[in-house]
């Protein structure tokens, strides 16, 4: 297989894993998304998460700042109607082709270099590490917020923190993935595993043990935001599961292909 | 495809990928996906690169079930 060929079936994994996530996303997560702004929205005239703290004067302006469910000033509104099914779906599809593509070039990348990985293999690793790495991990530290939770006056200082958090662990996944090939020439795949499996958990855990820990809650009702915590992973899981599952099953039908076509032509 | 390999004994080496022939496509494709990946997540949060607020919420369950910090 080439570098394009890993690519387009990491695109065409990317967009069905897409679909996928937004067909659970909105069986399992929407529910809970529509109570947290139902409740959002009840909070809204008197103890808002916004900014019922410092100016209790300033009611009126955050009422018509939140109608309907919109954060900003109120320029654009768009219908939850909308939100929730075409909204939701360009964000699954979307995220869903890049992280597919990304993940069938760095596949590509990673063929035969790691040990003897095969393409299937290789495609399987990535998505696995991809998973934990850039989504699992992540949401660990600093997990999904539903709406109601989270002011609007740090979304700068979380973005920021979410995304740090994110490139420790990606990055530390890249070293300790390096340190596994090393290993693997050196030692048996069972001490690369361990070893670079261990390395991993250490940064990360220390990286989240070392960085301030987020919390707004208030009294957002405990049952709702395990739900939505819940429904957001698996949403998750099947973007990344789907990724790996399709490209991995694309690349084994082109290796066999090409197996049956080397066989045609030393015959 | 084109990529020449050997035969798949159980001894053979695997076939890598050159990485220049990986290179121009990663570049590429790898600038597109974080573009993408930045307006689904961040765009016209903390930071705003486009005006308004049309894309924050277009994506706004998204963003949330996605597991990305939106208020």
């Amino acid at each position: 297989m080439t570098a394009r060929d890993f690519l387009i079936r990491g695109l065409i994994a990317g967009f069905i894993a897409g679909i996928l996530g937004f067909l659970v996303a909105h069986q399992v997560g929407e529910p809970h998304v529509e109570r947290a702004i139902a409740l959002e929205e009840a909070g809204s005239t008197d103890e808002h998460p916004h900014d019922a703290a410092e100016e209790p004067g300033a009611t009126h302006e955050h009422e018509t700042e939140e109608a309907g469910h919109s954060h900003g000033d109120g320029e654009t509104e768009v219908s939850r109607a909308n939100q929730r099914t075409w909204g939701l779906l360009t964000g699954t599809l979307a995220v869903g082709t890049a992280l597919g593509g990304l993940v069938g070039l760095i596949a590509a990348a990673v063929v035969g270099r790691i040990g003897r990985l095969t393409a299937t293999q290789s495609t399987a690793l990535v998505s696995v590490v991809g998973f934990v790495s850039f989504a699992l991990v992540p949401f660990l530290k600093y997990p999904a917020a539903p709406p109601a939770v989270g002011s609007g006056d740090t979304i700068g200082e979380r973005t920021a923190l979410f995304f740090t958090f994110l490139a420790i662990s990606v990055a530390a996944a890249v070293a300790a993935v390096a340190v596994a090939r090393q290993l693997l020439a050196q030692t048996s795949v069972y001490a690369a595993v361990v070893v670079s499996g261990g390395l991993y958990l250490l940064v990360v855990a220390g990286a989240a043990a070392l960085m301030p820990t987020v919390n707004e809650l208030g009294d957002f009702p405990a049952d709702t935001l395990w739900w939505f915590r819940l429904s957001s992973v698996f949403t998750l899981a099947t973007v990344w599961g789907g990724i790996g599952v399709v490209l991995t099953g694309l690349a084994d039908r082109e290796s066999a292909a090409e197996a049956r076509r080397e066989l045609a032509a030393s015959l | 495809m084109a990529q020449p390999s050997v035969a798949p004994t159980a001894t053979a080496e695997i076939s890598s990928i050159p990485l220049r022939q990986i290179a121009p496509w990663a570049l590429f494709f790898g600038l597109v996906a974080l573009l993408v990946l930045f307006f689904v997540s961040t765009d016209q949060g903390a930071t705003s690169v486009i005006s308004g607020t049309a894309i924050h919420e277009w994506v706004h369950d998204g963003r949330h079930l996605l597991g990305y910090p939106c208020h």
